[in-house]
């Protein structure tokens, strides 16, 4: 009953179950990094969901109005959601760019293939 | 506010500065941005040193945009703070110095500034990690560290050195996960994200017993994610690869640093945010004394069994930051003085090995097998002989840094019941082990010269800059360990005001 009461974090737990999985045990290196997104959404689901206060108002006071702070949701978990999101990007980024030089180098995604080629690179030297 | 005070924050914005103003220039001149960065960055480290421990209450908090607590950002500054900064400072100064040869041979013409440029990231991560007062802004510089060195890494492009990257950027965004997750739960729990802030809240919720489960957890997730980036045991699986394949200075960094930064980091929560009693009372400082012991161990087991001079560096690593671990399991003051002197120590001794192998095994071409580096040292004399001092220190021989922390753990370990033999034991061990591939390793690069491999002599003439800063290291290393007691002394006063700082 639990559970379906607190549908996002169930949600985001099983989100952060299936990344986690994808980023662990896929073979393919694209796989992993899309793993990693999902993991990062469940992470970032998590947090907003617990700044999510139902029927409070957005988080942007305006010019003229109400200006009472306990009609707003809490806006901190927005704002590190949205940091967390940047970082995600970032690393994503770097993966990717990781990928294409690995891809580039060993004309396959698959990182058992890649550690196999690897070994044997270096057993030839 | 005094002047001085401002000083941690210009670090971390001058170190970003620094990186994006070394997009502009080639890479040797964008080397001279960073020696620029190190150098004022010591200076400004020094100066919070010198002003803590004479003006005030040993220690300050600089409050971002001038907006209090809980809504502001906070970076904080006692003893220690600085003082890592320094270590971390003058590691990386002479890193880059060192291995400056080596990475212009490494490393393409068109990338150089790269490194330099995730020199200065690297950097501005790591002060920030030792200087926030704020859990989520530690969190993004984490991740900041993380692609600082991973990008360190990549720079080499050889096969090996990305599939190095990879297995790397999966442990650490693995370690990244649990670390946000923890911090995560651990802000839905107390509404707070403020080290200050946290250690009341956490006190407060302790002492009635309420949320006690949710906190442990939450607290492991964070201890387990930031130990995966650290290389405890058996995270430890992508230091040999890491470690090995990049370049030598890189190696320095990230083996003498970036994971002490971590370490720190875990230091400073432990302390300042759960504090020593929640951090005893929730036991998991047995898993993680556990792990210590069992890296400590394991980590030299894989070092014997290592295929090259680097890799069993490395290997090494993951055994001497199980010394740390274990003195935080220990939970004692005396054995987290013995954790932070262990931190200086590998600082201090790890990049001197990187180095020294390295000018080893140019002398062979390059390669790092035990076979080809046999005798290596009678052809560069001074990499041999730093090389010898460096394992001299790694197995814990007085007169050197190595052996300070060693003691401190031994005698820290009694009236710990079953914990004492185990520590004692895992020491004895350890030692023995270290000194079965370090003497195994130093006796061999003086072995009288055999096999037929083509060898070239490297003195200290033509390799100036090189000698000296591994000279400079090994006197480093030896006036630490001969001069150890002021440390010590440093260190209590630096754990005393981390106390007073909550």
């Amino acid at each position: 009953m639990n559970l379906l009461i607190n549908y996002e974090e169930a949600t985001s737990m099983i989100l952060f179950a299936i990344g986690f999985t994808m980023l662990v045990f896929s073979k393919n290196i694209l796989k992993k990094i899309m793993g990693l997104n999902i993991m990062d959404t469940g992470i970032y689901l998590f947090l907003a969901s617990m700044g999510y206060i139902e029927n409070k108002l957005t988080p942007i006071v305006p010019s003229t109005g109400n200006v009472n702070a306990s009609d707003y949701i809490n806006p901190i978990p927005t704002g590190l959601v949205l940091t967390g999101i940047v970082v995600s990007v970032s690393v994503s980024a770097l993966m990717l760019a990781l990928t294409i030089k690995l891809y580039k180098k060993f004309h396959t995604l698959n990182l058992d293939e890649i550690y196999e080629k690897c070994n044997k690179e270096e057993d030839d030297e | 506010m005094e002047f001085i005070q401002n000083f941690p924050f210009i670090t971390i914005v001058l170190s970003l500065i620094c990186s994006i103003v070394a997009f502009g220039f080639k890479g040797k001149n964008a080397r001279f941005i960073t020696y620029f960065l190190l150098i004022s960055s010591a200076i400004m480290s020094i100066s919070v040193i010198v002003y803590n421990s004479t003006v005030g209450d040993g220690y300050f908090v600089y409050r971002m945009g001038h907006y209090d607590a809980p809504i502001g950002n906070e970076i904080s500054a006692g003893f220690l703070e600085p003082f890592f900064a320094l270590l971390f400072e003058i590691i990386i100064f002479l890193s880059i110095t060192g291995g400056s040869r080596k990475i212009f041979e490494d490393i393409k013409e068109s990338k150089h500034k790269f490194f330099y440029i995730m020199v200065n990231l690297a950097h501005a991560a790591l002060i920030a990690l030792s200087y926030t007062n704020d859990i989520f802004t530690a969190y993004v510089f984490i991740e900041i560290c993380t692609i600082a060195s991973c990008s360190l890494l990549m720079l080499r492009s050889s096969g090996k050195s990305l599939v190095a990257a990879t297995r790397y950027m999966i442990f650490s965004l693995i370690g990244s996960a649990f670390t946000l997750i923890g911090i995560i739960l651990l802000y839905s729990i107390t509404g707070h994200l403020l080290f200050p802030q946290l250690y009341s809240t956490l006190q407060t919720l302790w002492e009635t017993g309420s949320y006690t489960m949710p906190l442990t957890i939450s607290l492991g997730l964070l201890i387990c994610g930031l130990a995966i980036k650290s290389g405890l045991f058996p995270f430890h699986l992508w230091m040999p690869d890491t470690y090995g394949t990049a370049t030598p200075a890189a190696s320095g960094i990230l083996s003498g640093v970036i994971s002490k930064g971590y370490i720190f980091l875990l230091f400073k929560i432990i302390y300042r945010v759960i504090s020593v009693e929640i951090f005893l009372d929730s036991g998991i400082h047995y898993l993680i004394f556990v792990l210590g012991i069992l890296g400590m161990i394991f980590g030299s087991v894989s070092a014997i069994n290592a295929k090259n001079i680097n890799f069993m560096i490395a290997f090494s690593s993951a055994a001497q930051i199980g010394y740390i671990y274990m003195g935080l399991g220990l939970g004692t003051t005396a054995a987290l003085v013995a954790a932070l002197f262990q931190i200086t120590s590998h600082a201090l001794t790890k990049p001197l090995l990187f180095l020294s192998a390295s000018g080893l095994s140019q002398t062979v071409s390059g390669k790092q097998g035990f076979s080809a580096i046999a005798s290596t040292g009678h052809n560069n004399k001074i990499a041999g002989l730093t090389f010898g001092a460096g394992a001299l220190s790694m197995i814990g021989i007085p007169v050197f840094v190595g052996f300070v922390p060693k003691l401190l753990f031994g005698m820290s370990a009694f009236d710990h019941g079953i914990r004492t033999y185990l520590v004692l034991i895992a020491l004895a061990i350890s030692t023995i082990l270290n000194v079965v591939y370090f003497l195994r390793t130093t006796i061999n690069i003086f072995a009288s010269p055999k096999s037929n491999i083509k060898r070239k002599n490297i003195t200290f003439k033509q390799a100036k800059v090189f000698s000296v800063v591994v000279i400079l290291m090994t006197a480093i290393n030896v006036g630490v360990g001969l001069h150890s007691q002021p440390l010590i002394s440093f260190f209590e006063k630096g754990i005393e005001i981390f106390s007073t700082m909550r």
